[in-house]
């Protein structure tokens, strides 16, 4: 997979609220198209970096076992633009957690300015309606390891948040161990 | 103390408003969710979750929308609800005005006659609502 919008997640407390940061670099290809010569982050893939980092945040409130997918843009509104050297904290709180789905409000900052407001609604797939996984276990443990999450992750406790035994499972059966540090 | 029924009415106009993006003005009780205000399915999702949380209640999906009746093959025939289908959907939504549905009662129709009167009248049910 290669569809990330965002680096690193910098906090994270389990059901609670989500933050992690982006940096926008002139060695990102669409920004040489948009717009030449005068970059500027696309403001949709600021919505797609919320909906990662919100998403993540809503996933894990059951340990990554729902499908949990983008249904709804409830507020996109943007208060300026980012570019080529800015790093873009995105903060993630998690509003509302039903069982068919949860409700995120987000902010992108770039320092302390307010960049975007970002609110959005996320559905649980019906597992009678959709059979397949979203993602291949194995793969996604990788990923969450990849951005920080169990680096700065907490639980409910304020103890280190562990990844599921699900996805300690796969990984173990892909022969995938994390090295230790 | 249960809200009243304006009370109701102005919550779910709120609702509305924030999840469809339309006018206070344009949510009017005969309005329909589907053809005037442009709801659509995941519409739906965001308005119950705003009103669940408006309201403090907890709205199964089932009873605003029987999807179980819908698809049922005994209570539908060739696209359209039998007349057991219409008892059964009465029964379910009690709050819901069925006269335009029962006159053309075609399955593909039915979710665009729900109106805001009917949801009105829905979480009336819920909260007790007094006059």
């Amino acid at each position: 997979m290669r569809w990330f919008w965002i680096d690193r997640f910098i906090e994270f407390e389990s059901g609670k609220r989500a933050r992690s940061v982006k940096n926008v670099s002139l060695a990102e290809e669409h920004l040489h198209d948009h717009f030449p010569a005068y970059p500027v982050m696309p403001h949709p893939l600021v919505i797609e970096g919320l909906a990662q980092t919100g998403g993540l945040l809503v996933g894990e409130v059951n340990q990554f076992r729902e499908r949990v997918v983008l249904a709804k843009i409830t507020k996109a509104v943007f208060h300026g633009q980012a570019g080529p050297g800015d790093t873009l904290t995105y903060t993630s709180t998690l509003d509302d957690m039903k069982p068919d789905g949860a409700v995120v409000i987000g902010t992108s900052h770039i320092g302390d300015q307010l960049h975007a407001e970002i609110d959005l609604m996320f559905a649980h797939l019906d597992p009678s309606q959709v059979d397949r996984e979203q993602f291949v276990p194995a793969d996604f443990a990788g990923w969450l390891r990849m951005l920080g999450l169990y680096d700065v992750g907490r639980d409910a406790n304020g103890d280190p948040l562990q990844m599921p035994p699900h996805l300690l499972e796969a990984e173990r059966a892909a022969g995938q161990e994390p090295r230790s540090t | 103390m249960p809200p009243t029924k304006e009370e109701v009415f102005e919550k779910i106009q709120e609702a509305l408003v924030d999840a469809l993006g339309v006018e206070d003005d344009e949510v009017t009780p005969e309005a329909t969710m589907v053809g005037d205000l442009g709801a659509e399915s995941i519409d739906f999702l965001d308005i119950v979750f705003r009103l669940e949380k408006a309201f403090e209640i907890e709205i199964p999906r089932s009873e605003l929308f029987p999807e179980d009746i819908l698809t049922n093959a005994q209570y539908v025939q060739d696209g359209k609800v039998t007349d057991e289908g219409l008892a059964e959907l009465k029964v379910r939504m009690p709050f819901a005005d069925l006269t335009k549905f029962e006159a053309n009662p075609v399955v593909q129709e039915f979710g665009n006659l729900l109106t805001v009167s009917d949801l009105c009248r829905y979480v009336e049910s819920k909260v007790g609502a007094t006059d």
